[in-house]
């Protein structure tokens, strides 16, 4: 009773026969091979587990990857160009947003979900749109900083700066 | 030396891009060809005689390679696992092997393992052992645990007493003849669990025919897992490498000696593939320690002007089914229950005793956040009882500046500190005059804000090692290597072993201020037993007194050496020579001076450094200091409970923080936030809830309730710099810090809100129910 | 944490899921966004040896207006509730209930037709869609038909649904103009599920109220009305004193249970 699951990740497809019952996440991390997205909790409360779903912030350990058959998903690897950051994540860098980062991506992604639908949020806004994630390291001061930063730099009209590559 | 240009650099963390692009590599990300997976099957009782374990269906079940009890596996353990004295000798406990046989102790406890080709498959197996139990009525109350007929959990003990010892000086009698005032209050510091967002995760692959064990763990401790190993499962040590890999998180839940690992390792010998295993929250909240989980009685002694006379704590510590590696280092909350304070008698007890729950163990702060909530929570109990004001209370009794270095009555020496700096500069900058005018007419508009403090101090960077053998039965020192290589970039080993700390980049800040080489060329490698000697690493807030200033020392041994090469080159005297910024040179001849990259180059031609003299430029530090380090600081929080509902926000959160010498004062204050964060945890959140079955209710992150985004506020932080007189870069310790303080400094502020309600205390978790229930207890009608 | 082993479909049509559920008996189970089925089966609690994905048909995800009622498709989101501007309008109740459940990404996937058929007396839209008086449209192998929502909630995670039945639409009877709904939800965390909750919808004529609907989450094992109060309540002017009277009743015909969170006081 396997089924076919075709997706495309980060831009890559992907296409596998998968027991109905695996999750989501773990097909992102045992088949596709990226290990970036983590699982933190098991129980939908962490989102250490959250992509991009068609463009919506999902947990991946709260769906089947039949559910995503045919979908697009982004994670955490297809966030940088190369070696330039995505301004979120060159945020994070800069503000100290994470210490033992294993929250990290998860909290990137639904930073990001976040900054699309609120471009120009409040430390309030900022702090709401984040509740889905655990962070057991930060205190999320910085945390809340580096949105507040990544906004800055994202606004439709700033300038163009060039982020720093990885050195 | 050049003026330090990287100590004191806020520069932005090495580590952080291979994180924020999902490319670092935790337990679980590690690639492995051929793996099995492991699946612990756990017992379902708190206490319970094992009938029998039927494992027949389970092997048959589709891609299970084996099945193992505990029955199977305990001829292969040559010793139990680890415990240490930390503070109590004579303390009694039973022999804990990593699988249970014929008892199991608590809901969580190994009772077999599946191989299987995949999680899918083991966990399935899993439910296809059958184990019949003889329950056993469960032991879940600390003070009815050691009733003459409660159920004993440890028949070889005779009792559930582990120890009650005495830790006293002073005249505590003539303290209280002496008293105006005297209180007794009952303090509870609530069972947590640590949750790091990474759980637990083994990956062990034991080669058959070379004997060779390599381990991948999520552990703050490779150096002591790589001793354990080779001694519980009698593997030549030289044959076991254990590495710590990325580490999601600790708080000092993975510093001890776990079932898992040997199992791990164990399975993978058995059946000669790698095997792995991944800890699942639903068994992290059980498998994984939890801490504190203790009552605390205190009588007080004092004098009517405010003055501390003495005080008998007594520490009820919960220790779990077994007595874990470092379980009784909770003790230590009695040591330094002392805190910043001067007072004539002390007279401090504590009980632990044996539960059918989860071990405790070390859990943030381990000891100090327990006595820095009992000495402030003292503070202010003094206050109320005296009507001064909860300031002048604390400055009443401070030790002094000028009595630095302070020994407390137990016999510990303070190491620097003026108490009254950090707090004068955090009440400044919560503008505590003003508070208390607003407070008051927002009473009379029936809001309630409240206000509150600690001036905490905590004994951290455990070090020396003479010392520390002696309390913990552990000798701990910093470990560094500086290795130079041939185009002179550099390695530094490091014997910490961190998981979010940021030593790569402080490390290397270290040594570049030494050496004056970049930091982009100076490499920091870490938890990898393989690599460098034994380290001791990273828990009580230690890494960067000990193995950060190891750090120091290795290079400038190194500095030492380089400049003996640049003289020969020079042919100048040794004496006549400069080090500065990466160069050499003859004193007052800047010009023409040699880098530490053509030393470097020099040092692997042994014919061009002197004769006689080792190639290479390399040096090593075992690093003994000559006491603890002291941290302290004044922490303030501003809240307002909601009267319709009591739920309490935090307004402000102030701290003033004095760590010594601030290698990179972002990390510092990074280990603020999440510490002080972990600590409004406890004191607004987290609690681990038993039922009467000892089945653990608050058993997955839906019910045991860790600050979330929306429920802590943004943290105003300030420092003053006090070095430490004990180590060359003058550092103390942060890690602990925040949660130390900030658990008292919450709940203070609560019970100082509901001062119109003539509430005293209010107990951890301080939920919005208990709360409401202390505003209305008396119909509401003191509102 | 992996679900037991199960098989699956994902039909493209209503009347498709319907027969796969007819087919398939008691041991089948609809799925829908998955955030209440998916972890309970994560917890090995839910063990279906089948489940019927109806993610894919195309056309129940849907907010319209049409002749004096609203009608919801059983698949749109809560985030899609939230961010509805006839919603907004209308039916505020609704949108401030939405906005208040779980967190971003449990709204980006949960549906009202799955938090209705879950019927969990913690559940924030059940309470909304009671006091609303909703009507819910079911598919099932007989002629669809109508359960109003008095009768939709049978206990706790029980609802009037037959296992081979699908909840389709939910409708809801436009109030009036100057009609107002809020839900006033308390919980420990901001993302967690309530604690108690209140969800009220108040129409005025002139001072006085004319009619109200006051329901009440996470008081028994299934939302319930707070019919005490709105008595209390109706005709009167609201001021401070009439609503804290009426507010004494909230309790009457209430069972709340003791948990980790909170006492029954
Ligand atoms: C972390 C987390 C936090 C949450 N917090 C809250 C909260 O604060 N408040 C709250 O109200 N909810 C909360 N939820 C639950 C969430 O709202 C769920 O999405 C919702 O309850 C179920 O909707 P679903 O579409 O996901 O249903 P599913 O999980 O797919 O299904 C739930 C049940 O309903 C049945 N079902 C689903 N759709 C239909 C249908 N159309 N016809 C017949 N049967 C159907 C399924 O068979 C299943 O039994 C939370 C969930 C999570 C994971
Ligand atoms: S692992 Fe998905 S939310 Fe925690
Ligand atoms: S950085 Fe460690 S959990 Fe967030």
């Amino acid at each position: 009773m396997r089924r076919r699951v075709a997706v495309t990740i980060n831009g890559a497809k992907y296409e596998h026969e998968v027991e109905p019952r695996l999750l989501l996440v773990h097909y992102i991390r045992e088949l596709a091979g990226l290990t970036g997205t983590h699982v933190g909790c098991d129980t939908s409360n962490c989102g250490a587990c959250t992509v991009d779903v068609n463009g919506h912030s999902v947990k991946s350990c709260t769906m089947f990857a039949v559910q995503a058959d045919g979908a697009e998903i982004m994670t955490i690897e297809g966030l940088a160009k190369g070696t330039t950051l995505h301004p979120i994540q060159q945020a994070f860098w800069d503000e100290h947003g994470l210490q033992c980062g294993f929250c990290t991506p998860g909290m990137i992604m639904a930073a990001k979900q976040l900054l699309e639908r609120n471009p120009n949020p409040t430390e309030r806004e900022i702090r709401l749109g984040l509740e889905g994630n655990l962070c057991r390291c930060t205190g999320y001061h910085n945390i809340v900083k580096a949105i507040q930063a990544a906004a800055k730099v994202m606004a439709p009209g700033a300038e163009a700066k060039t982020p720093a590559s990885v050195s | 030396m050049a003026v330090s240009q990287m100590i004191g650099a806020s520069i932005k963390r090495r580590e952080d891009p291979r994180l924020v692009t999902g490319t670092g590599s935790y337990v679980d990300d590690i690639p492995q060809t051929a793996v099995v997976h492991m699946h612990v099957v756990r017992s379902t009782e708190a206490h319970a005689r094992i009938l029998s374990i039927e494992t027949g269906r389970a092997r048959e079940a589709d891609g299970v390679l084996a099945v193992f009890t505990g029955k199977d596996l305990k001829s292969e353990f040559n010793a139990p696992l680890p415990v240490t004295v930390c503070f109590v000798p004579d303390k009694k406990y039973p022999n804990h092997y990593p699988i249970a046989v014929d008892k199991v102790l608590y809901a969580g406890e190994p009772v077999a393992i599946v191989l299987a080709t995949s999680r899918a498959a083991a966990e399935d197996a899993g439910e296809r052992i059958d184990i019949r139990y003889e329950s056993l009525s469960p032991v879940l109350d600390i003070e009815k645990a050691i009733e003459k007929d409660a159920p004993v959990l440890h028949e070889e003990i005779g009792s559930n007493l582990s120890f009650d010892v005495k830790f006293a000086s002073g005249d505590i009698e003539a303290a209280f003849r002496e008293a105006d005032v005297k209180i007794k209050q009952r303090l509870i510091q609530q069972r947590l669990i640590p949750v790091a967002v990474e759980g637990r995760g083994v990956l062990a692959d034991y080669k058959p025919f070379t004997n060779k064990l390599t381990v991948y763990t999520s552990t703050q401790i490779p150096h002591f897992v790589k001793v354990w190993l080779a001694v519980i499962l009698g593997i030549s040590e030289s044959n076991v490498r254990v590495v710590a890999p990325e580490v999601g998180g600790g708080f000092g839940s993975k510093i001890r000696v776990y079932p898992e690992e040997i199992l791990t390792a164990l399975a993978s010998r058995r059946i000669g593939r790698p095997v792995k295993w991944i800890e699942d929250r639903n068994e992290n909240v059980k498998a994984t320690h939890h801490g504190r989980s203790q009552i605390w009685d205190v009588e007080i002694a004092a004098k009517k002007d405010g003055t501390l006379l003495g005080i008998r704590p007594t520490q009820w510590l919960d220790l779990g089914a077994y007595c874990s590696q470092f379980g009784t280092f909770q003790v230590l909350g009695v040591l330094v229950a002392q805190g910043a304070y001067k007072m004539k008698a002390f007279d401090g007890r504590s009980v632990g005793v044996f539960t059918n729950r989860t071990p405790t163990d070390a859990y943030r702060g381990a000891g100090r956040p327990e006595a820095t909530y009992l000495i402030e929570r003292v503070m202010d109990l003094i206050a109320r009882e005296t009507g001064l004001d909860p300031v002048e209370v604390r400055r009443k009794n401070f030790v002094r500046a000028e009595d630095q270095p302070f020994t407390t009555l137990l016999g510990l020496t303070y190491d620097s500190g003026d108490y009254t700096i950090t707090l004068d500069k955090a009440l400044e900058m919560v503008d505590y005059k003003g508070f208390r005018k607003e407070q008051a007419e927002k009473r009379k508009q029936g809001k309630y804000l409240g206000i509150g403090l600690a001036t905490y101090i905590e004994i951290c960077g455990l070090g020396p090692a003479a010392a520390t053998q002696a309390a913990t039965g552990v000798s701990l020192w910093g470990m560094s290597v500086v290795n130079l290589h041939f185009t002179g970039k550099a390695t530094v080993i490091i014997g910490s072993s961190p998981h979010g700390q940021g030593h790569e980049t402080t490390y290397a800040q270290v040594a570049s201020d030494v050496l004056g080489i970049p930091v982009e060329d100076i490499d920091v490698v870490h938890g990898d037993t393989a690599i460098g000697p034994m380290g001791m690493n990273t828990y009580g807030s230690r890494s960067t007194a000990l193995d950060g200033n190891a750090v120091h020392l290795s290079a400038m041994k190194v500095q030492e050496k380089a400049k003996k090469i640049a003289a020969h080159l020079l042919e100048a005297a040794e004496a006549d020579v400069v080090y500065e910024n990466g160069k050499a040179f003859v004193k007052g001849t800047p010009s023409k001076s040699i880098t530490i990259q053509e030393i470097a180059m020099a040092a692997f031609q042994t014919n061009r450094i002197p004769k006689g003299m080792e190639g290479g430029l390399e040096a090593t530090t075992f690093f003994d200091p000559s006491n603890f380090v002291w941290p302290f600081g004044a922490h303030i929080a501003v809240v307002e409970v909601d009267a319709d509902t009591g739920a309490t926000k935090i307004l402000r959160y102030v701290a003033v923080d004095d760590c010594g010498t601030r290698i990179n004062p972002m990390v510092v204050d990074g280990q603020l936030h999440g510490g002080i964060a972990q600590g409004i945890g406890q004191a607004l959140f987290e609690e681990a809830v038993y039922d009467e079955a000892g089945q653990l209710r608050s058993g997955s992150l839906t019910d045991y309730l860790i600050p979330a985004a929306p429920d802590v506020p943004s943290f105003e932080l300030a420092a003053t710099v006090t070095p430490s007189p004990v180590n060359p870069l003058g550092t103390k310790g942060i890690g602990e810090a925040g949660t130390i303080a900030s658990s008292v400094t919450v709940i203070n502020a609560i019970v100082d809100a509901l001062a119109p309600f003539g509430v005293k205390d209010v107990i951890m978790p301080a939920t919005p129910d208990k709360i409401w229930h202390l505003m209305h207890r008396n119909g509401g009608s003191n509102r | 944490m992996i679900p037991a082993a199960f098989d699956y479909v994902a039909p493209r049509t209503l009347p498709e899921a319907v027969a796969e559920l007819v087919q398939r008996g008691q041991e089948a189970k609809v799925l829908a966004g998955g955030h209440s089925l998916i972890p309970l089966m994560k917890l090995r609690l839910s063990t279906p040896s089948f489940l019927v994905d109806i993610g894919r048909i195309n056309n129940l995800n849907y907010i319209r207006e049409e002749d004096g009622h609203i009608a919801i498709g059983a698949l749109t989101t809560h985030h899609d509730i939230q961010l509805s501007e006839l919603i907004r309008r209308k039916l505020p109740l609704l949108s401030s209930a939405a906005s208040q459940i779980g967190d971003p990404q449990v709204r980006n996937r949960g549906t009202i037709g799955g938090a209705a058929a879950h019927a969990d007396p913690f559940g924030d839209f059940p309470t909304c869609l009671l006091a609303l008086e909703a009507d819910f449209i079911i598919a099932g192998p007989r002629e669809e038909r109508t359960i109003p929502a008095r009768d939709f909630f049978v206990d706790t995670f029980t609802s009037a649904l037959e296992p081979n039945e699908i909840l389709r639409e939910i409708r809801l009877v436009t109030p009036p103009e100057g009609s107002k709904g809020t839900y006033l939800k308390f919980s420990r965390r901001s993302q967690d599920w309530a604690i108690v909750a209140v969800a009220a919808q108040v129409s005025l004529s002139g001072h006085e109220v004319k009619n109200v609907a006051i329901g009440l989450t996470g008081m028994g094992s299934t939302p319930l009305r707070a019919r005490a109060v709105e008595q209390a309540l109706r005709g009167k002017a609201g001021h401070d004193d009439e609503i804290r009277a009426a507010a004494e009743k909230a309790a009457e015909g209430t069972n709340p249970q003791q948990d980790l969170n909170g006492s029954p006081d």
